[in-house]
């Protein structure tokens, strides 16, 4: 009734190629994002719930922006592309240290000439860093040019195993700091220091924002449609001329790019001081989780997908304090551990397409009722 | 000659360590082969396999039972573990996931080994617990030709003549019995095999079955050398590069495919390790993995893949 796009005439190209081509969808976003920037800025300074504290922002604001910005990275590989990667947390893990090194000044000795960068500041250190992680994606993806499915996700695997002994072993990239972990250094960005949990927060929104632009309009062009023929028939699609090199690679270099941001992000906004385990296979498992639940090839199902993944945990730990039922936290964290399970094998089989389906449905009864058809 | 028998200790010690990643490589080539889901909870299997049977094992010591007669029992009980999850498998997450692509049920499979992982270590505890099933100390071989001879763990070697014996039961299994049979076509063709009236629910209860049996063999070996413990579910990521290298399909391929992983990889720890800083261990694995997947896209042993549009 209220959701429908009748009357809206498209009287011009641009009106016909926009985004959101239903007003409803348009008033929408910008509520959304009109909550997210100033709503919640807001609320947080007048210390109303539930943004008031310092908590919601922290550990779920935070990591949730993050962790769609690096799903979202997946999402292009996996959901648009097709390739199947385990090695997510290695690409994040490249983008953060290599930001780290730019950040903090890179020297390199060669012998009789030694190369030395001076420590960069913020904006470009993270998107050099972001820029390395590119580079070393579209290495370890020449193997998918061969190979596929499951066998590619081995073949990521090499990376993420690899990067995380590089980043233990090789001192070089942490400072030689005794300790092996590292400190982000002052979030400075041209002279304006981030450091309140509303201010990482902001700053984590406008990086997401852009990207999550960035993303759907590259998915929309000819760039995204050459990455979805070759996800669904990569013969058929290099037999109508589309490289299937420039294809996969360059999907390889833009998912690791956004990954290496999303990296750089966790590192330094969110975690502050990290060791090479913040980016163990697990965050490569749980961002390939949150692809496949929000759903395979869809920007928003990113965004849901981290939503859920990373609150169901949250609210499963906070279930037994609410009811006052004495758990001890071990078997919590186990409870944890079989409803998740439970919830993503009930979620595959109820709707394999992830909640970007469920959405989409939802969106198609919506332009119909209240009648049946 | 000295290097040489530090050289032939580092390959022994390798293949017999391969061996065992062959143990849990097996299990997935199995379920692979029947069902064609990349069963990624294996290593959970074995987790929950050894927990079953340690911690009965345990128990039953403790009541004053003869160490033999517990071991009967546990391996029973443990068995028995493995049917139910099996057919709890089956029943509530691959019954309802029939017709499905590849990806839904490998990650149905990643879903599954939560479950395991947390239900097994709700149920059993989470500790580390010894399981003393075989000798742990090793032999000296050799002695007169290389000074201080040839160190061989027992456990390895154990661990060799179990999976060989275990080689040999499931080729029999698979070539001489009826249900093997069935599993055989299953594997080839599920819509065929169905056709000429083989129950798929009742073939896939099988195989995961026997990967369960597999995984609670798996179990007896690496618990008696590490210890029944969280980590070993890391097994399942170790089994990787291990059919990668065989092939997904290949029953040999997996035993091989451990082979050359295991001897690999201790050899370049022992070789290259320190040139480049040690814990080389943890990837070579998988880099050799993307090495063959380079040259041979079906790994060593694997069915050529033929692609039609």
């Amino acid at each position: 009734m209220f959701y429908r796009e009748t009357g809206q005439f498209k009287t011009s190209y641009a009106a016909d190629m926009q985004i959101f081509p239903i007003r409803q969808d348009r008033i929408a976003l910008w509520v959304l994002l009109a909550v997210a920037f100033i709503g919640i800025p807001l609320l947080n300074a007048f210390h109303i719930w539930p943004f008031g504290n310092e908590y919601m922002l922290r550990a779920i604001l935070i990591p949730f922006l993050i962790l769609s910005l690096a799903a979202i990275g997946l999402n292009i590989l996996t959901g648009y592309c097709g390739q199947l990667s385990l090695g997510s947390g290695a690409f994040m893990a490249i983008g953060a240290y290599s930001a780290y090194k730019f950040g903090t000044g890179v020297h390199i000795p060669f012998g009789l000439f030694d190369l030395s960068i001076p420590p960069l500041p913020m904006l470009p250190s993270i998107l050099l860093g972001a820029l390395m992680s590119a580079v070393v994606g579209i290495l370890f993806g020449i193997p998918s040019l061969r190979i596929k499915g499951l066998y590619l996700a081995v073949a990521t695997l090499a990376a993420q195993f690899f990067f995380d002994w590089v980043f233990i072993r090789v001192k070089w990239f942490t400072n030689y700091n005794s300790s092996g972990s590292v400190s982000a250094p002052d979030l400075n960005f041209f002279g304006f220091v981030v450091n309140a949990p509303i201010e990482r927060y902001l700053l984590c929104l406008i990086f997401v924002a852009i990207f999550a632009l960035l993303a759907k309009n590259l998915v929309r062009g000819n760039i995204g449609r050459q990455w979805m023929a070759t996800r669904d028939m990569d013969i058929a699609a290099e037999l109508m001329g589309i490289r299937p090199l420039y294809a996969k690679l360059s999907a390889f270099a833009i998912s690791s790019f956004i990954m290496g941001v999303a990296g750089a992000l966790w590192a330094f906004v969110y975690l502050g001081a990290w060791e090479p385990l913040a980016f163990s296979i697990d965050r490569s498992f749980q961002i390939l989780f949150m692809v496949i639940i929000g759903g395979l090839g869809s920007i928003l199902g990113s965004f849901l997908g981290a939503a859920f993944i990373l609150v169901l945990p949250i609210l499963l730990d906070q279930v037994p304090h609410a009811l006052g039922v004495p758990i001890s936290v071990e078997t919590v964290s186990l409870l944890v551990f079989i409803v998740t399970g439970a919830l993503i094998c009930w979620l595959l089989i109820v709707e394999p397409r992830g909640f970007a389906r469920l959405w989409s449905t939802g969106k198609e009864k919506l332009r119909l009722w209240p009648y049946p058809y | 000659m000295i290097a040489f028998g530090q050289f032939l200790e580092v390959l022994v010690s390798g293949l017999l360590a391969g061996v065992l990643y062959s143990l849990v490589a097996l299990g997935f080539v199995l379920i692979f082969k029947a069902s064609g889901v990349f069963n990624f909870a294996q290593g959970a299997m074995v987790l929950l396999a050894g927990l079953a049977l340690v911690r009965s094992l345990d128990f039953m010591v403790a009541k004053g039972l003869p160490f033999w007669a517990a071991i009967v029992i546990a391996l029973l009980f443990a068995a028995v573990v493995m049917a139910i999850t099996a057919w709890m498998v089956e029943r509530f997450v691959l019954g309802p996931l029939i017709n499905q692509d590849g990806l839904t049920l490998f990650m149905s499979t990643i879903g599954v080994t939560f479950m395991i992982e947390g239900g097994a270590q709700m149920l059993f505890g989470s500790d580390v617990y010894p399981l003393r099933l075989f000798p742990s100390d090793a032999w000296f071989l050799f002695e007169g030709s290389f000074p201080g001879g040839i160190l061989v763990s027992k456990i390895d070697v154990w661990g060799g003549l179990i999976a060989a014996v275990l080689v040999v039961g499931l080729a029999l299994f698979f070539q001489k019995t009826k249900t093997g049979r069935a599993l055989r076509a299953v594997a080839d063709d599920h819509a065929a095999a169905q056709s000429v009236g083989i129950s798929l629910n009742w073939i896939w209860f099988i195989v995961w079955l026997v990967a369960g049996l597999v995984a609670l063999v798996a179990a007896t070996v690496w618990g008696t050398k590490l210890g029944v413990q969280f980590s070993i579910t890391f097994l399942a990521l170790k089994a990787l590069p291990v059919l990668i290298i065989g092939g997904f399909t290949s029953v040999p391929g997996a035993i091989v495919g451990g082979l050359i992983v295991g001897a690999g990889e201790k050899l370049a720890e022992a070789y290259l390790g320190p040139f480049i800083g040690g814990g080389i261990e943890y990837w070579f694995a998988y880099v050799l993995a993307l090495v063959v997947l380079m040259a041979r896209p079906q790994g060593l042993f694997g069915e050529r893949i033929i692609e039609r549009i």
